[in-house]
């Protein structure tokens, strides 16, 4: 099956926790991870952020999931990497 | 993540550890000096039995516990939601599976426990002289005058507390604290 090793976010959070609150709670989902995270805006409540997950093979759905555990939500996928295996996976 | 850690985070993503530090002093020095209005009562009064003392001072301890914690509870529920409300309307999302759903939810209960127990706690302490008198514990004069001391030590505790979190000098806020004390010390006294 073919891996997600990097993936760019467009996120929408609110002000706490902050950037680095979110980007430490991304890193310890997987020892691999390497998180970047830039605010991008700043509004009365909320700050947009562009966030950039490296990796192995990322859990798109476990990453979706900790983000949103944090108050935070997807607005899109901006940028991805996948990794073919050599259709290893259909033997 | 630890229990105590979690608390902590949920205080502070909904940013009301201030709130909690405040009710705690603000309630704990209500224990505090209702406990030396009462015990001042009672010495100017010409003195009661410990026993008597305890059952007037645990009276009005547990009805000072009991209504920070409602109290606390009903407003700070209503304050909760309203935030997270108005935070679900700013993120076009709901929250309640988040963390800041998870906050409006226990944040009011952690802080109904802080101002309950706050008051609680302080007047049971300046109440241990009792206890121990009653215990049959010798203690060195009229277990009415030990507790209103340990009152007043009560008072200096949370105003140096108040001095540290303001950076402020300690002893100057501890001993601000106690004149407040005295003050209504002499007035009760003059009144009794």
């Amino acid at each position: 099956m073919p891996a997600l090793t990097r993936i760019m976010l467009d996120v929408l959070k609110p002000h706490h926790p902050n950037a680095l609150d979110l980007a430490m709670a991304i890193a310890g989902l997987a020892k691999d991870y390497r998180v970047s995270l830039r605010v991008t805006a700043v509004d009365e409540k909320t700050e947009s952020a562009e966030l950039t997950v490296e990796a192995a093979a990322i859990e798109f759905e476990t990453l979706r999931e900790a983000i949103t555990a944090m108050g935070a939500t997807i607005h899109s996928i901006d940028a991805v990497e996948v990794a073919g295996d050599g259709g290893r996976s259909e033997d | 993540m630890g229990w105590l850690r979690r608390i902590g985070f949920l205080l502070y993503i909904t940013q009301t550890h201030g709130i909690a530090r405040r009710y705690f002093v603000v309630n704990g020095f209500d224990g505090a000096l209702t406990m030396l209005g009462l015990l001042m009562g009672f010495y100017a009064s010409g003195g009661v039995s410990s026993q008597l003392a305890v059952s007037a001072c645990l009276g009005a301890a547990i009805a000072l516990g009991a209504s920070g914690l409602s109290s606390a509870y009903i407003s700070e529920l209503a304050e909760r939601r309203k935030a997270l409300r108005e935070l679900e309307h700013a993120m076009i999302a709901r929250l309640q599976d988040s963390a800041h759903g998870e906050a409006a939810r226990w944040v009011p209960i952690m802080i109904a426990v802080i101002n309950g127990l706050s008051p609680l706690s302080i007047a049971l302490i300046v109440m241990a002289p009792l206890w121990l008198d009653i215990a049959g514990m010798a203690l060195p004069t009229d277990p009415l005058v030990v507790a209103i001391m340990v009152g007043f030590v009560s008072v200096f505790l949370l105003g140096a507390f108040l001095g540290t979190i303001s950076h402020a000098f300690w002893v100057w806020t501890g001993v601000r604290a106690v004149f407040i004390a005295a003050a209504t010390s002499a007035l009760i006294w003059l009144l009794s």
